[in-house]
């Protein structure tokens, strides 16, 4: 795509200004979301774009980073659907996922998935709710970029990709559900249960079970935005990369960055699972 | 109202650990650690004046509010924290473990360290640098534990993550501090991961990685755990030495 009309659409006055409504501000990001990672620009690039406190869209995502329970388990919900039906065809799909321990893991994950939507349905209000909305039609090429039904190891990358999105996802709602202290269990319960899945994964893939700093394991680079701010080092006043240990072996800097998930915003979680998602009922 | 169940000894003996087991459903008090459940939720308005954690009757109570609680996972992760520092010390550990079982091991004894350090120094912010507030470095022991064991050691580093994973999970609606509930979920989610691997070290097979005894297979959702259950189970592992209460932790 035309890499100036691509900067035009994001520098746009109703991403860059508040008085857009938020619904507006979401619609420009998802959009953004799309053409960023179809212009497959470099890393460097999309980084300054999205990530909040580096961007243009710093103001924005200031503005409504204060989501409701509802926002936030609408977008839980989005991610469930995402993953469920992209287990599901895999599943489905002859001779895509070996058997044993490949199949067992998958059977258990999109079982488990399938009780994370039933959980957030009913927390939303039921499927007669205003707040309940239908699973979208997905796109799993985002576009024609990936095979992941014909390619086992695609279907294993984006697997990844989507786990390790939902744990942080999930971490970045959290806050948001401090006034509905049940339905902060019910979420804090599923991330625990996304991250067994998103380690299983990693390590059917042949990774390490955690993200080492902002690493994406051989993924595309389309998935980058799913680790970047990984490598964060600073947790509660510690330099994580710098800890020592008198009784024992020396600790590597790199396992401060494992130690500790990242959480994302929403705006980064419907920017990357935006792709997948041609009409994306959340904007 | 709330109300407390008085511990009368915290240094019980083996023998009069198990009376006392008996004599009390609603507390668990063990050899060198006690503690006393509190069944209260409709916290007045007094809470947190006298909450702090520190000496209550000779012994150290982990206090209420989010320092309590962010105290009880400071405990957690200094047990795990001691308990893979063992393992990877072992005479055994480069003959026992295959290389990728050295190298899981190696990183969870990494992580639980800089975990248990990060957590020391929140703590210490919170109770300005008061040494008396800030839990001290507790006393290990693994009687019948042989580290030398592959099963066994494995058997503990599942047990020991998925307790943190279940404790984390079920403390988190107690916290009134955004930021502290961001910090527990950036641990608890590699805990998880933690818990996952070890599984899988242990049985790669039948999705034992998230298996119904700690993911519930209808909801998909996994264990979360009260402290004074977290407590009590730990209390049963006895590895802590070192006593201890938690008489303002739900």
């Amino acid at each position: 795509m035309n890499i100036i009309k691509f900067i035009e659409s994001f520098t746009d006055d109703s991403l860059l200004t508040q008085t857009g409504s938020r619904r507006q501000g979401l619609n420009q990001l998802g959009t953004l979301g799309k053409k960023s990672l179809f212009a497959a620009l470099p890393t460097g690039l999309l980084t300054l774009l999205l990530v909040p406190g580096k961007s243009q869209a710093a103001a924005l995502t200031t503005s409504v980073e204060n989501n409701s329970p509802t926002d936030a388990l609408r977008l839980a919900l989005l991610l469930e659907y995402l993953d469920s039906e992209f287990y599901q065809t895999g599943l489905d799909t002859n001779g895509l996922i070996p058997e044993g321990r490949h199949r067992d893991s998958f059977t258990k994950i999109v079982s488990n998935e399938y009780g994370h939507i039933n959980s957030l349905v009913q927390a939303l209000g039921g499927t007669d709710s205003p707040n309940y909305f239908e699973k979208p039609e997905f796109d799993y090429t985002a576009g024609g970029l990936f095979d992941p039904f014909n390619n086992y190891d695609q279907f294993l990358a984006l697997s990844q990709s989507f786990e390790d999105t939902g744990v942080r996802a999930y971490k970045g709602q959290a806050p948001n559900l401090m006034s509905q202290p049940d339905l902060l269990q019910a979420a804090l319960q599923i991330h625990a249960t996304e991250s067994r899945q998103a380690a299983e994964i990693r390590r059917l893939r042949g990774a390490k079970g955690w993200i080492q700093g902002n690493n994406r394991d051989g993924l595309p680079e389309q998935a980058q935005p799913v680790y970047n701010g990984e490598e964060m080092t600073m947790q509660g006043g510690v330099n994580t990369g710098q800890v020592s240990n008198s009784g024992g072996p020396a600790i590597p800097s790199i396992a401060g960055s494992e130690a500790f998930d990242e959480p994302l915003t929403r705006e980064q979680v419907l920017s990357i699972a935006g792709m997948f998602v041609p009409d994306n009922p959340l904007g | 109202m709330k109300t407390l169940v008085k511990v009368e000894e915290t240094s019980f003996g083996l023998a009069s650990r198990r009376s006392f087991l008996k004599m009390s459903g609603l507390a668990v008090a063990g050899a060198g650690l006690a503690l006393a459940g509190c069944s209260s939720d409709d916290d007045s308005s007094s809470e947190n004046n006298n909450q702090m954690p520190g000496l209550r009757n000779g012994t150290f109570d982990f206090g209420g509010g989010d320092t309590g609680i962010l105290t009880y996972a400071y405990a957690l992760e200094q047990l795990e924290a001691d308990f893979y520092t063992r393992v990877v010390n072992g005479n055994t550990f480069g003959s026992m473990f295959n290389t990728d079982e050295q190298a899981v091991l190696a990183d969870l004894y990494y992580h639980e360290v800089i975990h248990r350090n990060v957590l020391r120094q929140v703590i210490n912010t919170a109770v300005n640098n008061n040494s008396q507030q800030l839990l001290p470095d507790l006393e290990f022991m693994y009687n019948g534990l042989n580290f030398g064991n592959r099963a066994q050691v494995l058997d503990v580093a599942q047990k020991l993550e998925d307790t943190g994973v279940a404790a984390y999970n079920g403390a988190g609606k107690y916290l009134e501090s955004a930021a502290n509930l961001a910090l527990a979920g950036k641990i608890v989610s590699v805990e998880s991961r933690h818990a996952s691997v070890i599984r899988s070290l242990i049985n790669p097979d039948d999705a034992f990685f998230a298996a119904p005894d700690v993911v519930d297979p209808s909801t998909g959702k996994n264990q979360a755990k009260a402290p004074s259950q977290v407590l009590s189970e730990v209390e049963t592992m006895g590895y802590i030495q070192t006593p201890f209460t938690a008489n303002y932790l739900q």
